[in-house]
């Protein structure tokens, strides 16, 4: 098929960008996203011209690196997938494709569709781990008896790959949904209990000083979410959050 | 506590107990005004209660003024830096690819909710201060419909009043059941709150509508 691509280009972080059109031919149905772009790349340096830059790591989903916003959606118009699992088929022979980075003030250009977010790096370190002895008498984390739905309900807030398809697809760019996933991950384990009241504190003080927006329960991020992290994170932060400061 | 005051959090906290409040409020408010229509006397009984009890006047009637403008300032501040939070516009964005047009655009819904309330104070509450305190009128505990019917006479303001009567509907469409998800409730009874939350914004603005409506068609023929 033939596309007609629309591309967000971007020297560095402190030049101007803008969209600058490409036509692609000969584009298969089987061909992921990424791969795509490798072929237009590819035209691209055969003629001597600069490559679009775009982050990918795994290619399968697991990483988070990919972050192309697509048509207006991050990962793409198809759910659950990151860019990297987004086929072309999905697309039709002539559509006009519009490529941009994810958008946030807390997630700077680097160059062409990079962007840095390492914000989101910021905020697991605020709080986003347990503190563990490793010094040779570690207890296996299966000895403490858990309930089933609560182990359940932590494995899937800890399938949240940051990505950053939360932010990049709200309105505000809020890092509601990547942050809440993090605290929720531990928040419903006993080895989270002991520093449950500093994490969240910490983690949301640390996602107001990257300057996300606001949650205004629009419901975008967990549509968006290749890994479907659900809103009842967001509620769960929101009563951890009430409850750790107005016990002080 | 210091900082609760700065969070983010907390200001979409304080954003759901003022919103709740004010949906409280318009219970109280539509109940009153369904009194117009089914019994003029209770509603001018009513009326009189509310215009000259101390505790309505000068405890309850400030705590709502003050609710209503915690509500949109906070509302107000709350878009301005979510806006900025984008930095840079997408050059193409599909909001409606992944969230309802209600929930992206209440602070349209909510400034034209706005605007109305100006008209709103100017029509009933401004009167009532004029009435009361600066014409210094005696009491009349049986002018309330009189006056009331009377406001729905000109067309223009009967439109007006039903129009912002339908963003109310969109601004408690998503408003009412969203404020329950920012204090922290998303439990088994969620779905019973989004029920509830559709029910009660079309069927409270609906009332209203009707009662506007109703005073607009019968006139007071003397």
């Amino acid at each position: 098929m033939k596309l007609y691509l629309k591309i967000w280009r971007q020297k560095d972080a402190e030049t101007k960008g803008q969209i600058v059109d490409y036509t692609l031919d000969g584009v298969e149905g089987d061909m992921s996203f990424l791969e795509m772009l490798d072929i237009l790349n590819e035209e691209l340096v055969s003629k001597g011209e600069e490559p679009v830059e775009f982050d990918h790591d795994c290619r399968e989903g697991i990483c988070g690196t990919c972050s192309l916003q697509i048509n207006g959606e991050p990962h793409g118009p198809d759910r659950l997938i990151t860019t990297c699992q987004l086929h072309m088929r999905k697309f039709n022979d002539g559509d006009t494709i519009v490529i941009e980075p994810f958008r946030a003030k807390a997630f700077p250009v680097i160059k062409d569709l990079i962007v840095d977010r390492s914000s989101f790096d910021r905020i697991q370190q605020a709080g986003g781990f347990i503190s563990v002895n490793t010094s040779g008498n570690t207890v296996d984390a299966n000895a403490i008896p858990i309930p089933k739905e609560d182990a359940d309900k932590a494995m899937d807030a800890a399938t949240c790959i940051g990505c950053g398809a939360c932010v990049a697809a709200c309105k505000n760019a809020s890092a509601m949904l990547f942050t809440s996933a993090k605290v929720s991950q531990f928040a419903l384990l006993p080895q989270g209990q002991v520093e449950a009241a500093d994490r969240v504190q910490n983690m949301v003080r640390q996602m107001d000083l990257e300057g996300f927006g606001n949650c205004t329960n629009t419901g975008a991020c967990e549509v968006e979410c290749p890994k479907g992290i659900s809103l009842e994170n967001i509620a769960r932060m929101n009563r951890e959050y009430l409850s750790a400061t107005t016990k002080g | 506590m210091s900082g609760l005051i700065k969070s983010s959090i907390a200001r979409k906290v304080v954003m759901a107990l003022s919103g709740l409040f004010l949906v409280i409020f318009l219970v109280l408010h539509v109940t009153i005004n369904l009194a117009s229509v089914v019994s003029p006397d209770f509603f001018n009984e009513a009326s009189h209660f509310m215009g000259y009890n101390p505790l309505v006047q000068y405890l309850m009637q400030p705590i709502l003024i003050i609710g209503v403008i915690v509500h949109f300032v906070m509302g107000f501040g709350l878009e301005l830096q979510n806006k900025r939070a984008r930095g840079i516009s997408y050059v193409k964005y599909s909001g409606a690819a992944n969230a309802p047009w209600v929930s992206r655009n209440m602070i349209y819904s909510g400034l034209v909710i706005l605007a109305f309330l100006g008209l709103h104070f100017y029509d009933f509450w401004v009167h009532e201060m004029t009435y009361k305190y600066i014409e210094m009128n005696p009491e009349n505990p049986t002018r309330y419909y009189a006056e009331t019917v009377e406001k729905f006479a000109p067309f223009w303001r009967t439109i007006i009043y039903v129009i912002s009567f339908v963003l109310l509907s969109l601004h408690l469409w998503h408003g009412f059941s969203s404020s329950f998800q920012s204090m922290g409730v998303n439990n088994k009874y969620t779905p019973a709150i989004k029920s509830f939350t559709k029910i009660f914004a079309v069927v409270v603005p609906l009332a209203f509508v009707f009662i506007a409506l109703y005073h607009h068609l019968n006139p007071i023929t003397h």
